[in-house]
């Protein structure tokens, strides 16, 4: 019977124990623990998931360098075209412009000798004018030296020309 | 047949080694030796039970048994007693010489239904039982329990709040397993996500408290040895506690279902209420189960473990060879039932923390 009577000391020691135990543990032991364990859950948490997020951005980041690359290729590829474009056209405009140009400067320095000649026939025109007159004069002088030779040319003349 | 020889021969080989042998073997020569020369009174096992398992003023060591008679070896206790008639008393209890000496009217009486208390003399020759607050043997191991958490919690808090959020070293690695499991298989599951941290701290207190007492009360020498959480006083109020907590946690709903509890016929409720009156003892058989449950555990285990050591002492009264005899396998039982006990240690730990939690999600919970 005294087995199951509860002493009143002992239940006095336990209840007084007891509730320093609970209390002081409460705040000075459980307290701090369950919250460090909290906190280091949630840290460990964070770090996996900004872990998580960070490999999508490695991924998001390389598959971006890849279009960017691919990009460049492109854009590097056009440009070449358009240089390689540019230079057939510019060389194919300097020909035409050379063609061009020179088919100017014969066609003036054809005109320059059309007009050379012109004048230069002109003036040997004058000349052989002038020596035609010349020689006719000298020629007239030297026939004219005589009367007979004055009269056959006038005679020769007159012959000729048909009196109407 | 030659297997289960072998096998008795190293048993005995390797009791012989422990020196639970040594200790039977002294003890049951004394034993036989002062009731072949004396023939004093024999061993009584129930007596020698019942005093280990019970409280008493003083811690007991050893007792030496001389031709002189018995010399207990103990440690003696501070005894606080409050008289109606002479006031507050404060003393040793070696001046009680363990009840062979009368100390200032106080003495230990020897039988009546104050047997092994300490008692007061009227000055007409009766006796009568003062207010008795002593530090009595479950008191101060109850104390030396307490010091042993306070210290390894402490120092686990201080460890928690010098290296926050890093991996758990030395005693962080201890505790911190038993924390997680009252954290997560038993507070979270039982009362709930939203509620469970508020019951966080008297669970782990329970659930250590009655656990290290186990574990005490398993080591045979002094700081040990006691029998605290096989004491009805002290399951008593771990239950008042656990019965107090629900009691002021329980909701408009807890309330609710305990006068009128859904699903059940309206004529077990009306005129004469069945119901309600069964719901309400079970509040009250709840916490009275707790407190039985453990204080059964642990004192059935410690009374095997002394039945089985009785044993020994009991056949070598008989005869000195038949103690010799039944000694290996006596102590071999009390090996086993160790083992066993180390484990009811930590379950009737568990399972008064799981039923606590359950108890308190019980008074705490919403619609289901």
């Amino acid at each position: 019977m005294e087995l199951i009577t509860p002493g009143i000391g002992l239940l006095f020691w336990m209840l007084l124990a007891f509730s320093v135990v609970l209390l002081i543990l409460k705040k000075f032991a459980w307290k701090p623990i369950l919250n460090a364990l909290r906190d280091r859950e949630n840290s460990i948490e964070q770090a996996l998931r900004s872990a998580d997020k960070a490999r999508e951005q490695m991924a998001k980041m390389q598959a971006d360098n890849e279009k960017i690359l691919a990009e460049a290729r492109l854009e590097r590829d056009k440009l070449i075209k358009e240089a390689r474009e540019m230079k057939d056209q510019i060389i194919s405009d300097a020909r035409q412009k050379a063609i061009e140009e020179g088919n100017k400067m014969i066609d003036a320095a054809r005109q320059a000798i059309q007009h050379e000649r012109a004048a230069a026939i002109e003036q040997i025109r004058e000349m052989v004018t002038n020596l035609s007159v010349d020689i006719a004069q000298k020629l007239l002088q030297k026939q004219l030296e005589d009367e007979k030779g004055q009269k056959e040319l006038i005679d020769k003349v007159l012959s000729q020309t048909k009196l109407n | 047949m030659l297997i289960f020889r072998r096998l008795t021969i190293l048993i005995i080989c390797f009791l012989g080694i422990t020196g639970y042998t040594a200790f039977s073997q002294e003890a049951s020569v004394k034993d036989t030796a002062s009731t072949a020369s004396a023939g004093k009174k024999g061993f009584n096992a129930g007596e020698f039970i019942f005093e280990h398992i019970g409280d008493a003023y003083y811690w007991h060591i050893l007792t030496l048994k001389t031709s002189h008679g018995d010399h207990p070896i103990a440690i003696p206790l501070l005894v606080i007693v409050y008289s109606k008639t002479t006031g507050l008393h404060v003393f040793c209890s070696s001046k009680l010489e363990h009840g062979n000496a009368v100390y200032d009217n106080f003495k230990i009486a020897m039988e009546g239904p104050d047997k092994g208390k300490v008692v007061e003399i009227q000055p007409d020759g009766t006796t009568v039982k003062p207010l008795d607050i002593s530090i009595t043997k479950n008191v101060a191991a109850l104390l030396v329990s307490v010091a042993l958490m306070l210290w390894i919690f402490l120092t686990a808090a201080k460890a928690y709040k010098k290296n926050p959020n890093q991996a758990p070293k030395g005693i962080q690695s201890v505790v911190e397993p038993f924390i997680m499991f009252i954290r997560d298989d038993i507070a979270r599951p039982s009362i709930g996500e939203k509620r469970y941290e508020r019951y966080m701290p008297y669970l782990c207190t329970i659930f250590f408290f009655i656990w290290f007492n186990n574990m005490m009360g398993l080591i045979p020498i002094v700081p040990g040895g006691a029998n605290v959480t096989g004491n009805i006083a002290v399951t008593m109020v771990m239950a008042l506690f656990t019965f107090a907590i629900t009691t002021f946690s329980g909701n408009k709903h807890y309330w609710r279902e305990m006068v009128d509890a859904p699903g059940v016929p309206w004529w077990l409720k009306f005129p004469l209420p069945i119901m309600p009156l069964v719901e309400i003892s079970g509040m009250f058989t709840k916490p009275f189960i707790l407190m039985i449950r453990l204080f059964a555990n642990i004192t059935a285990g410690h009374i095997v473990v002394l039945g089985f050591f009785s044993l020994i002492f009991i056949f070598g009264q008989m005869n000195v060879a038949l103690g010799y005899a039944v000694s290996p396998l006596s102590v071999a039982f009390v090996i086993f039932i160790y083992f066993l006990e180390l484990l009811v240690a930590l379950i009737q730990a568990y399972v008064f923390t799981l039923l606590s939690a359950l108890y308190f999600g019980l008074a705490t919970t919403e619609h289901h």
